[in-house]
């Protein structure tokens, strides 16, 4: 089976790393690259394996019978979340190979990095809500501990504000879960679903509200995104890139998906917040970034507004909207994981964040240049990129439902993210360069991820061509609007 | 239910504790408490008026039985929260050596 590997490659990883690759920066490199690696490999065969399967695949721990045990789930949406989660890890992983020689004790840093992994992958795949909580708190724990990695004063601040705020949530989030559990006697996630309508109603909505407010933190949704550009501009870049491009996704669209979906379907007027909210993040988001000038806090606010992006396309709920959310989650994942590995890169060669003194950098930085402006565009919603694509649909998504001042908040939102990207375009890249900078060569393996990511940017509107659509992600819709599918298949072990 | 509404009641202490204190060790207590009443919330759920403990020994008849599922999880979610706070005491104590200080109104580099 190959549903729990992806919990115990990365988590045996770790472990080893901890336990023989001690205080050896090159054995514990050796390890999570070749772990990264072949996630990504079984994360693609997974997305085969329910295509032949036909329907959601289960593994049951333990050999007990599933509601009493701790059930693995894959189905499309779960599987569909691994690639997008193991294709930025691979790319992250490959790019740290230099970029982490910068700090001391590298091996500390893989182990964090496979252990919070093991954790995403496991929330993506795990049936059982308590299960799906403990998995939230290990991929958090190595988030927090890797956004002070660098232990400088900014790094510290930042990630002990994150850890509060993270720890509220998911307190609430275990509130949440207990008051199912007490209503409904059950942790598998299908039979909670089967027997909820035994809930009385207005703890019901309690457990909306719970749930709503503790992933909406981990998603930074607009009034709970304070923690976001403080904790994702102070982690070493590649982390930056996991933690923007895939963990605010896993942890918090992925959730409220599987949740508001799936597990305790909400009503039309629970979803409506879902738009209302998305909505203020795309445009609260992009004001804030266009008042930045360190590029990785500019970054890091355009990622609160993207996010609002994927929200208002689950809050419109019709098939067309929920296309684009996860389109443009895939989406989302590969240029803003690429934009913080070159504002990696460009911190790495020229040891500054602030867009006033870089200028230039195109003749010298060649693939940074190049890769960043894909994915400047992307982000934009240029045509013949894959940002264009998903904001497209999200916005006829918006017309269809006949709710045009979120169609106009989006591509409002896309207007200003363009004028913003062109700014770091002009400030960064072209121009004179700055009086007193000097720079230093990119080393082959960090512009190899970022070209990598690059190639992505522009290959993924294959997944919009007619034929290979129906077959990815009308799969992957089909499977978020049929509930039914989910508990049957999984209550019946 | 009173024994509900004074466990969610020392919630919001905790609550309170992270949001309106000032200084650093004070807001980990505070998480402290908000995580104690989980915890309690979760023990209440599993209790039993006039039940017994949930193991089957000889010579005793299956009774009514405190739900055992609750502690179990408890157990991890202690582990969990162990875990938490020791990163943020770590963090603490790294913040006081860079700052000097335990109060959050000076520890502001951060903007925006």
């Amino acid at each position: 089976m190959i549903i729990p590997c992806f919990v115990v490659v990365p988590l045996a990883a770790s472990f080893c790393i901890i336990l023989f690759a001690r205080k050896s920066n090159n054995g514990a490199m050796t390890l999570s690259v070749l772990a990264g690696t072949a996630l990504f490999f079984m994360s693609l065969l997974s997305f085969v394996l329910v295509a032949e399967n036909g329907g959601p695949l289960s593994y049951a721990t333990g050999g007990w019978k599933i509601p009493w045990t701790i059930g693995f789930v894959l189905d499309y949406l779960s599987s569909f979340i691994l690639i997008s989660i193991n294709t930025v890890a691979v790319a992250a992983l490959w790019y740290s190979i230099r970029y982490i020689t910068r700090y001391t004790d590298a091996w500390k840093y893989y182990a964090l990095f496979m252990l919070m992994l093991g954790g995403m992958n496991g929330f993506t795949v795990t049936g059982d809500i308590f299960n799906l909580f403990v998995f939230m708190e290990i991929s958090l724990l190595a988030a927090y501990a890797l956004v002070a990695f660098g232990c400088e004063a900014e790094e510290l601040e930042a990630a002990f504000k994150y850890t509060v705020m993270g720890s509220i949530s998911s307190t609430l989030v275990l509130l949440a879960i207990g008051l199912i559990y007490a209503s409904t006697s059950t942790l598998n996630m299908a039979h909670i679903a089967q027997n909820l309508p035994l809930v009385h109603k207005p703890l019901l909505l309690f457990v909306y509200g719970l749930l709503f407010v503790g992933f909406g933190f981990k998603a930074a949704l607009v009034p709970f995104h304070a923690w976001l550009p403080d904790a994702h501009p102070a982690a070493p870049a590649p982390i930056s890139a996991m933690l923007s491009g895939v963990l605010i996704k896993t942890l918090g669209v992925y959730a409220l998906i599987r949740f508001f979906y799936h597990v305790v379907p909400a009503p039309e007027n629970v979803l409506n917040i879902f738009s209302v909210l998305g909505a203020a993040s795309i445009l609260i988001g992009v004001f804030m970034a266009k008042l930045q000038f360190d590029i990785k806090r500019l970054l890091a606010f355009h990622s609160v507004s993207q996010i609002g992006y994927i929200i208002l396309g689950l809050g419109l709920g019709t098939p067309l909207g929920l296309l684009g959310a996860v389109f443009h989650l895939l989406n989302h994942g590969l240029f803003k994981s690429l934009l913080f590995l070159n504002a990696g890169s460009i911190e790495y060669g020229l040891g500054t964040r602030d867009l006033r003194e870089m200028g230039g950098l195109n003749r010298e930085m060649k693939s940074t240049a190049v890769s960043s402006m894909i994915a400047s565009l992307s982000i934009s919603g240029i045509p013949p990129f894959n940002g264009f694509f998903s904001k497209l649909i999200l916005i006829l998504a918006a017309v269809q439902a006949k709710q045009p001042i979120y169609a106009l908040a989006a591509a409002a939102g896309s207007v200003l993210t363009l004028a913003s990207f062109l700014k770091v375009q002009r400030y960064a890249f072209y121009g004179e360069p700055a009086a007193s900078r000097k720079s230093e060569k990119i080393p082959f393996s960090m512009n190899l991820a970022m070209l990598f990511l690059a190639g992505l940017c522009i290959l993924s509107v294959v997944l919009m061509i007619p034929g290979i659509k129906e077959q990815v992600l009308d799969k992957v819709v089909d499977n978020i609007l049929n509930r039914q599918d989910y508990l049957e298949i999984i209550a019946g072990g | 239910m009173g024994l509900y509404l004074l466990c969610f009641i020392l919630f919001l202490v905790g609550l309170y504790g992270v949001i309106a204190k000032k200084n650093l060790v004070k807001i980990i207590i505070g998480l402290g408490i908000m995580s104690y009443a989980v915890n309690l919330f979760f023990i209440l759920i599993g209790y039993r008026h006039d039940a017994v403990y949930p193991i089957l020994e000889k010579g005793r008849h299956a009774a009514r039985m405190v739900d055992p599922l609750p502690q179990a999880l408890i157990l991890t979610s202690i582990v969990v929260e162990l875990a938490v706070t020791a990163l943020l005491v770590a963090l603490a104590v790294r913040i006081y050596e860079k700052y000097k200080t335990f109060d959050i109104t000076k520890i502001r580099r951060l903007k925006g």
